[in-house]
């Protein structure tokens, strides 16, 4: 398997699994490079690569920045709240107007699901997704299993995989359900049944609204971010009665691992709510893989950027 | 396809010795690294490597490998994509000097994108290039090596094949008369 067997990242779902290990594979080397004293090469050193971030986005952006500046590529940046879209104008028109000034790839995070799949159909352009509303958010996927995969061994078949949280209205989560699944690990989702939609069971995942037992059953968990912005209005009934409330339930503490025999390994997509999903010592910990998740975050990106342009 | 024998499995042992003893003539080895190139140059370096430390009595030179891949000018030029592969580099070649190692050079540019590949881990003293086997005349760009274990007139079309004892049993080269697939 030597390139990918799609030309636009919209999201892990029409991957396969030897899609997933040449990102990895590639995504090490990347990883290399970003350790030598020149963090630099000069791959796509002739491709423009615009980001559209319709939506607010700190490290996601950053980190696809960084990837493009470390390949060498020219960036463009663009962000809903300074543009015309304001002004009424369509994604498709946006879109065809940044590609008119011979732009190669778009980057794009949007608030509706659908969006890049959409807009992977309708421009001549090569799409990544970065983010689509409340459906998939693929890079972050592969640099969560990438993480797994240092911290468990490369093969992560048959591990046991938490997802805990806000599991309604996460990108992060379909999309870490799908890429897990895929290198054969076992999923689990635990959360407040406001929080988990109904039919998710229909993906093949467990379903717990215990924490602890959820705990005491995973080799990793990945908790995930109350989102406080996808809570609804002001008038809208809570999915939740109180952050309080939500921390007493599914916050993890220390000594929920206190009895575990075997070591855990946590991830959070970020920011964190310190307190909230994760308690602030649990975060610190060496148990933590949270930072080398950012790390490996410009790798992954930066592989399939790569890999992609391979396709033009 | 047509093969024929450029470097029998001795004469291959011999060269290698002649390679190890020029780089002691020309250095003193206090300061020198060997760079293997991947996929193959590796091979060749540790070979030399191997024999320097018997002449040198146990010292051990450092051996590094370098990827060239992300620094090649023929990316999405060619029809499948370019894959990486591992580059190994635990030291910098600041202020060193470099043996860069490849099994064939040909067109050169391999050993461009080596050369640019290289300087992203520090800025050598002096860089210096020893081929296995050099298909002279077939240059594009203007590089020529300073140790050579054979120079060999060939056509394009043909294609040079090093074999290493760790994949094919003993360590050979063979002429081509066309591109395997």
């Amino acid at each position: 398997m030597s390139e990918l067997s799609v030309n636009h990242l919209t999201g892990i779902r029409g991957l396969n699994r030897d899609d997933l290990e040449l990102v990895f594979k590639t995504a090490q080397e990347f990883k290399e490079v970003l350790n030598r004293p020149i963090r630099k090469v000069p791959s796509l050193r002739d491709l423009t690569i615009a980001n559209l971030f319709f939506e607010n986005s700190t490290r996601t952006r950053l980190s696809f920045e960084l990837a493009e500046k470390r390949l060498s590529a020219d960036v463009v940046n663009f962000s809903a709240g300074t543009s015309s879209v304001k002004k009424g104008e369509t994604l498709v028109d946006t879109v065809n107007n940044i590609l008119a000034m011979k732009v190669d790839m778009v980057v794009m995070r949007h608030p509706h699901p659908g969006a890049a799949v959409f807009l992977a159909s309708k421009v001549k352009t090569q799409v990544v997704n970065a983010g689509d509303g409340t459906h998939e958010h693929p890079t972050q996927a592969l640099l969560d299993a990438f993480s797994l995969r240092e911290r468990l061994g490369h093969d992560l078949e048959g591990k046991n995989i938490a997802v805990v949280g806000d599991i309604r209205h996460s990108r992060v989560a379909l999309s870490n359900i799908l890429c897990l699944q895929m290198l054969g690990a076992q999923v689990r989702v635990c959360g407040p049944a406001t929080l988990i939609p109904k039919h998710i069971a229909g993906l093949g995942v467990e379903v717990s609204h215990d924490l602890q037992r959820t705990i005491d059953w995973c080799d990793a968990a990945n908790m995930l971010r109350i989102q406080l912005e996808r809570q609804g209005g002001k008038d809208a009934i809570p999915y939740f009665p109180s952050l309080r409330e939500y921390a007493a339930g599914f916050g993890l503490r220390k000594e929920m691992l206190s009895h575990r025999d075997k070591p855990i390994t946590l991830l959070h997509p970020g920011p964190i709510n310190r307190g909230v999903e994760i308690s602030s010592d649990l975060a610190d910990s060496s148990d933590a893989v949270i930072l080398d998740q950012v790390e490996n975050g410009v790798a992954i990106r930066m592989a399939v950027l790569y890999l992609l342009a391979a396709k033009r | 396809m047509e093969s024929v024998e450029l470097i029998s499995p001795p004469l291959f042992s011999r060269i290698m010795d002649r390679l190890a003893h020029q780089l002691l003539e020309h250095h003193d080895l206090d300061n020198t690294d060997l760079i293997g190139l991947q996929p193959r140059g590796v091979f060749v370096a540790d070979r030399l490597r191997a024999r320097l430390s018997v002449l040198l009595g146990g010292k051990e030179l450092r051996l590094g490998a370098i990827d060239p891949t992300f620094h090649r000018d023929d990316f999405r030029r060619k029809e499948h994509p370019i894959l990486p592969k591992s580059t190994d580099m635990d030291f910098l070649v600041e202020d060193r000097n470099v043996i860069l190692i490849d099994d064939v050079l040909f067109t050169g540019r391999t050993i461009r994108a080596g050369l640019d590949a290289l300087l992203t881990h520090g800025r050598p003293r002096k860089v210096e290039l020893l081929v296995l086997v050099d298909r002279r005349f077939r240059r594009e760009l203007p590089i020529e090596p300073q140790y050579v274990g054979r120079s060999i007139d060939s056509l394009g079309a043909e294609h040079v094949r090093v074999e290493w004892g760790e994949q094919a049993g003993t360590d050979r080269v063979v002429l081509l008369n066309e591109k395997p697939q």
